[in-house]
């Protein structure tokens, strides 16, 4: 917990790590100044993009003394404004899930190989980012943690699957190997309350390690201060336990 | 959640964006989350010319019920320009 009286600094930048097929993927990069070493977190945007509520949420990550690293998924489609390519990128459907899972996990791969990061790496993603994050999580062996706020299509009806998204999240539960986190609205229509329940009783059926919170009240991206489904008791609370829970298992 | 609901269709026009008028030649019509309407998801279209980068778009985000009034409104001018013999 921090002191008025505690130094603290932070750096935050743009670097460029290694994606799928060791593509060059353009992150950003928070971590406190000192040598550590600090758990790591992997940052999964949303949909709308490698946007400005990314950089804050990787900052607070870093202020809460994480390593935290945002990959932009979206590279391939270009650069411009981030609004401009996550249109593009909403206009051909969204990105792979292979494609994503690779970034994922080299951003992990990347914190992995820096001196001032200790061995736990927990990974986290809201909307789109929370079904990516769980993805990966399942997928990406070496995640200790893994936050998944509203991500929703974690239940797919087969006949919704498509090539870029052809496996059902929750089909994946099963190699699940760390801990999972769950924040969701009960107003959400995706993931709705009954897909959370599918998705929280196959992760009982395989024995996980989970705590998922329904929030009444909510609906999806409740954390989104800019948006209208903003609901300030449920994001402080949300916070809260993200933070109680990676502090949990991420410790050095 | 992202619903990735959209049709992408090639169309013949010009567009108005922020440097001004340009050629666009797709248009990409989705049911998802939008950037400014105060929605969860919206009716989104975007009318792009790839070709002359990510900045030549030009974008609408409608409410269902404003959409659906879009789409009958451009049904009947188009009917009455038919009518009229004023199609091209």
């Amino acid at each position: 917990m921090y002191q008025t009286n505690m130094y603290e600094g932070m750096l935050a930048e743009t670097i460029i790590m290694s994606g799928l097929n060791n593509d060059l993927i353009n992150a950003y990069f928070a971590r406190p100044v000192g040598a550590g070493p600090f758990p790591g977190m992997v940052v999964v945007h949303h949909m709308p993009g490698w946007d400005e509520w990314y950089r804050e949420a990787t900052r607070k990550f870093a202020h809460h003394g994480y390593a935290a690293i945002c990959p932009n998924l979206y590279v391939r489609a270009g650069h411009g404004i981030p609004e401009e390519v996550a249109a593009k990128v909403r206009g051909e459907g969204g990105i792979p899930d292979d494609q994503a899972v690779g970034d994922i996990e080299g951003a992990m791969v990347y914190l992995r190989s820096l001196p001032y990061v200790n061995s736990k790496i927990g990974v986290f993603g809201t909307c789109s980012g929370g079904r990516h994050a769980y993805l990966a999580a399942c997928r990406a062996p070496g995640f200790n943690a893994v936050v998944d706020c509203w991500g929703g299509n974690v239940v797919v009806a087969e006949a919704d699957l498509t090539p870029k998204r052809p496996v059902a999240p929750i089909d994946y539960t099963k190699d699940l190997p760390c801990p999972i986190l769950g924040l969701f609205g009960e107003d959400d229509h995706s993931p709705t309350p009954e897909q959370v329940a599918l998705h929280e009783a196959a992760l009982k059926k395989y024995e996980k390690n989970y705590e998922f919170h329904m929030y009444p009240g909510a609906g999806h991206g409740f954390f989104y201060y800019n948006r209208p489904n903003y609901r300030q008791q449920q994001a402080v609370d949300g916070w809260e336990k993200i933070f109680a829970f990676l502090g949990k298992y991420l410790a050095g | 959640m992202c619903t990735m609901i959209v049709n992408k269709i090639s169309i013949d026009g010009s567009g108005k964006g922020q440097e001004g008028w340009f050629q666009v030649n797709e248009a990409s019509v989705s049911y998802d989350h939008p950037f400014h309407i105060p929605l969860e998801h919206a009716l989104n279209i975007d009318f792009v010319n790839q070709a002359l980068g990510l900045g030549a778009r030009v974008a609408v985000e409608l409410s269902e019920k404003s959409a659906r009034a879009l789409v009958a409104a451009i049904q009947e001018v188009l009917e009455r320009a038919e009518a009229g013999g004023h199609l091209e």
